[in-house]
């Protein structure tokens, strides 16, 4: 059996689908920032499965991958200054839970 | 790999689940190397599973945060967050149900791909500039993340 690219999309879907629902479900923040991360690898992963399936001159078309490139990079740079806050926020607070940190809630 | 997903949302314990995190993200390179992204399938093992991961798992440790238990578990939340997946995820397949060409399997490509050439000469050529600009946000990141781990600020 070979894969095609729906199969691909589809698991791109599922992925994204349980980020999601961890970003929903979870009440602790770096749970909730990892989940935000998979969400960004399902939309790589589905860039990457149109790169390959849409081959110009006997080449995937490499304009898909430069984007996941460089949204790994911009990942990279958010999960530095994501987890900086994050630990600011502990100092801060002494807690990690988005419940606890409701000072902006109306 | 979609099963150290899921492990990643269910898992109590945040170590738990940033390493199934990492499990999942080299899933997810083995399926790069399965579409012949060589080259994304390296960077994926390297920056994700690697550096980022790494820096999760020091976070987690350095907070020393315990598994979440004295919680009780909000079932209204439970069952409102599955709704909203299968509602998602039913909209996505009916979606990628109309995809032209989707049952097409994928076309043959030459048997050796230089694959980190062609990538390094489109990153040079075309996308110089974004490349310039992204090594400008990467400084700005640093010298935020600096700015913001300062006790007091000035």
């Amino acid at each position: 059996m070979e894969l095609t690219l729906d199969d691909y999309l589809l698991v791109s879907g599922l992925l994204f689908a349980i980020g999601f629902a961890g970003v929903l479900l979870r009440r602790n923040i770096i749970i909730i920032f990892m989940c935000l991360e998979m969400m960004l690898n399902a939309a790589n992963l589905s860039l990457v499965a149109f790169s390959r399936f849409r081959v110009q001159d006997g080449l995937p078309n490499y304009n898909g991958q430069m984007l996941v490139f460089f949204i790994i990079t911009v990942a990279a740079a958010e999960v530095a200054v994501g987890l900086a806050v994050i630990v600011a926020l502990y100092r801060a607070r002494g807690t990690t839970h988005v419940e606890d940190v409701s000072s902006l809630k109306f | 790999m979609l099963g150290f997903a899921c492990a990643v949302v269910v898992n109590r314990n945040p170590v738990a689940s940033a390493l199934s995190l990492v499990l999942s993200f080299i899933g997810l390179a083995a399926l790069f190397f399965m579409l012949d992204a060589y080259f994304i399938g390296t960077i994926q093992v390297l920056v994700y599973a690697g550096a980022v991961m790494v820096l999760f798992l020091f976070i987690i440790m350095l907070l020393d945060l315990k598994a979440e238990e004295r919680r009780k578990f909000n079932t209204s939340v439970l069952i409102g967050g599955l709704v909203v997946f299968a509602a998602f995820f039913a909209q996505l397949y009916a979606i990628i149900q109309q995809v032209p060409d989707g049952h097409q399997p994928f076309p043959v490509l030459p048997e050796r791909l230089e694959d980190v050439h062609n990538i390094g000469f489109l990153l040079f050529s075309n996308y110089n500039l974004p490349f310039q600009v992204v090594g400008v946000l990467l400084l700005v990141a640093s010298v935020g993340v600096v700015i913001l781990s300062k006790r007091e600020l000035k």
